[in-house]
């Protein structure tokens, strides 16, 4: 008893550390553009240096300590190859690309002949860009900006709900009938459109939502309506492709969650006389709690992250956050603006799941069951 | 106690495609009354249940509760609750909760709740456990919970499936004792399933006793133990000897035997077989490990002793096991008290071994429960 306390204790600080590491980094640096804003590029590298030893000290500490049970079980050699898979992903594949891009976000925008020298200070120039915009703190406000970045995130959870809405009966479904062979037939037939690729089945919906389009050109045949809708201008064409692109991610840990409930508990609860929606609310949502929210992280976090779903089917005049980001760094060759975009963007989607999993008080560890 | 609610089942059938889970089964059970349903794993135990708490249709024939046909309605709305071979208590409620679900689900007041589970946290004595989850109870006490939150829906037939087979037999003793004690203080119906005979005859009123989809016999413990209808039966209800043969002739209830290997021997017939058993007729005989014992004086006994070789002895504590050859391979065991005798027989020694007449039945010859 003691012992799995202790241990859900240790995952818990695990994975606040690796959360704290962001915020952490940030304020280093941000500290150290406002003290030495005249200071020299050496410094700069010398705290990614720092910091990326710090998380390899970090990591080596906690791999002895906590995962001494994990080596009894696993055996030395391949416990330590294992671990340093993990690490190399987590360290070369997360860390290493998003501190540099965080580096990047606290940097001006320097022709190359002018990089690493004087003028290569830290700043908060791209940040303020986001809120302030060009004109920089004359009480104007970046209000085009802000308002794409607020409609992304918003649209991103009607988004995610939307999906949920979709994918709960479904789940539910697929996970009670287990093992029948027509509920296989159906998972593979939901999979099976997933072999196309993101792109091609953006314009596929295209084709279908177009003025000329497939469910216009029904619509008007049918004689429901006798103009073409715009589907696109709409959005209509937007949200249904960007629910598309990510419903699987909804479904199945919703499915695996609700499949391991017990199917007498269901039962108990009807014989005791529950309702349906009783025993949804009860029983089936309790149990499929920790799924549900690993859907919804996902789908929200890849929906406001999307860019070709709002690129090919956005309307003209709705921009998804992550289009501005793509013409900072493409279109005007600002990485370090494009940077700071992105890390807005991030750190928001996280903070907003950290806070919804506090409200509905899921724990970070739940959601890797 | 009487006045409970009863239970009938006419002509039930109960299929899964080609499969006959339950055949043609004819149960009356008594308001109030412990009836248990016993058999081998995989005899239809829990699809009867499941029929009579609704979540199962019957293909053919009708369930009644308490007089009322049940066809169309469903599990909650039957004056039954079912404990699950599981218990399938809900994990992430406490145990008030869990207990007073069927009161939630009425409406009831967290207050009054909350008031009804602490009656009957002091009934099952998990008094001050209420807010607890069910990981961090015992076997034991879970199973309790599971009781409870049954009888809080003041069912009028308590339906149990197999509820104490997760628990150690320290405990199962125990639990055997309360449950029928619980139902003689609430007087409700309790309709048991069990493949553990012992559980049955202790705590029923009346048994059925199924074999493969089929009830091969309904009565008391004392009727199914003492005068087994079928061979199957006799060989899973308890420890028995069989012995094998051919009828030689019939005296009104008595028969007179010629075993394969244990010589003429008389028998009783079996109310069930009473006026169907020829002579001629292959017939199974059976005698109880404790109903058998040495001889004194033989000779006395004609037809009611046998002799055979000694094979095994074994001490148990308060008895004797002595094993003898028998009929085909299998061994004749009996059964002695341990009142202080030094040995009963060495290995291979003759020993002659006498029964009461009433302590012997016979019955057409049939299939025998697997060991
Ligand atoms: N839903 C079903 N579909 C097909 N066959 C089933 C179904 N439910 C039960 N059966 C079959 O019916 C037979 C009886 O099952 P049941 O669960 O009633 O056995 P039981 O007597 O309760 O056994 P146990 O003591 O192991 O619980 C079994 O052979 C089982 O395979
Ligand atoms: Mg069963």
């Amino acid at each position: 008893m003691g012992k799995t306390v202790a241990s859900k204790a240790e995952k818990l600080s695990i994975s606040t550390l690796l959360i704290s590491i962001i915020p952490i980094v940030i304020i280093v640096l941000v500290l150290f553009d406002t003290l030495v804003s005249d200071g020299f590029s050496a410094a700069s590298s010398l705290i990614v240096g720092l910091i990326i030893l710090w998380v390899a000290v970090i990591c080596g500490v906690l791999a002895t300590e906590l995962f001494s049970d994990f080596f009894r079980t696993n055996g030395r050699l391949l416990g330590s190859v294992m671990l340093g898979l993990v690490a190399f992903w987590i360290i070369v594949l997360i860390l290493l690309p998003q501190l540099s891009m965080l580096d990047y976000s606290f940097r001006y925008n320097l022709p190359p002949s002018e990089q690493g020298g004087p003028k290569d200070v830290y700043t908060l120039a791209n940040y303020r860009h986001l809120i302030y915009g060009a004109g920089g703190g004359e009480g104007t406000y970046n209000t085009v900006d802000l308002m794409v970045f607020l409609r992304t995130i918003i649209a991103a959870m009607a988004v995610t709900v939307a999906d949920l809405i979709l994918c709960y009966p479904l789940a539910y479904y697929l996970g009670q009938s287990r093992g029948s062979g027509f509920v296989r037939l159906l998972v593979v037939l939901l999979i099976i459109p997933y072999w196309i690729n993101e792109i091609l089945r953006a314009f596929a919906l295209k084709i279908v939502f177009a003025d000329g389009g497939i469910l216009n050109a029904a619509m008007m045949k049918l004689g429901l309506i006798d103009q073409p809708i715009d589907f696109i201008r709409a959005d209509v064409a937007l949200y249904a492709g960007l629910g598309y692109a990510y419903i699987l991610l909804m479904l199945f840990p919703m499915y695996n969650a609700i499949e391991s409930l017990d199917r007498n508990q269901i039962e108990a609860a009807r014989d005791m006389g529950a309702s349906w929606i009783r025993i949804h609310r009860r029983i089936v949502i309790p149990h499929a709690k920790p799924g549900i929210t690993s859907g919804m992280t996902m789908v929200f976090m890849l929906s406001a992250g999307a860019l070709a779903a709002p690129q090919i089917l956005g309307g003209p005049s709705s921009l998804w956050f992550t289009q501005l980001v793509y013409q900072w760094f493409n279109g005007s060759l600002n990485w370090q603006q494009g940077a700071a975009y992105a890390i807005v963007l991030l750190v928001a989607s996280i903070t907003i799941v950290l806070t919804f999993m506090k409200i509905f008080k899921v724990n970070m560890g739940d959601i890797g069951k | 106690m009487a006045g409970g609610v009863g239970v009938d089942l006419e002509n039930l059938w109960i299929r899964f495609g080609d499969f006959v889970a339950v055949r043609d089964a004819n149960v009356n059970i008594n308001g109030g009354d412990f009836f248990s349903f016993l058999g081998p794993s995989g005899c239809g135990k829990t699809t009867i249940l499941r029929a009579i708490s609704g979540f199962l249709q019957p293909s053919e024939g009708r369930v009644l509760i308490g007089g009322n046909d049940m066809a169309g309605i469903g599990p909650n709305k039957r004056p039954t609750a079912l404990i699950f071979q599981n218990l399938a208590l809900f994990p992430l409620m406490k145990i008030w909760e869990n207990i007073t679900f069927s009161m939630e689900v009425k409406g009831a007041s967290s207050a009054e709740r909350r008031k009804r589970a602490d009656e009957l946290l002091e009934m099952i004595a998990l008094e001050g456990q209420g807010d607890k989850l069910p990981s961090e109870l015992s076997g034991g006490q879970k199973q309790r919970v599971a009781i409870a939150r049954a009888l809080c829906a003041e069912p009028d037939v308590l339906l149990l499936d197999e509820p104490l087979s997760a628990l150690d037999l320290k405990l199962r003793q125990h639990m055997r004792t309360e449950l029928r004690e619980i139902q003689q203080r609430v007087g409700i119906t309790f309709i048991y399933i069990t493949h553990d005979q012992g559980e049955a005859l202790t705590m029923s009123d009346n048994v059925a006793v199924m074999r493969a989809g089929v009830i091969e016999q309904i009565g008391t413990g004392h009727d199914v133990y003492d005068l087994p209808a079928t061979p199957f039966v006799a060989s899973f209800v308890g420890e028995n000897n069989v012995f094998r043969g051919r009828i030689l002739e019939v005296n009104g209830t008595e028969a007179l035997i010629r075993t394969n290997r244990s010589g003429d021997l008389l028998a009783q017939i079996t109310p069930a077989a009473r006026g169907v058993l020829k002579p001629g007729d292959e017939a199974m005989m059976f005698i109880r490990p404790e109903a058998l014992s040495l001889v004194d004086d033989a000779g006395a006994h004609e037809k009611t002793s046998l002799t055979a070789k000694v094979v095994n002895e074994e001490f148990e504590g308060n008895s004797y096991s002595v094993f003898l050859e028998g009929d085909g391979g299998k061994r004749i065991k009996m059964s002695l008290p341990n009142v202080g005798q030094d040995r009963i027989a060495s290995k291979g020694e003759d020993l002659t071994l006498k029964y009461e007449l009433r302590n012997a039945v016979v019955m057409p010859a049939g299939e025998l429960a697997a060991e």
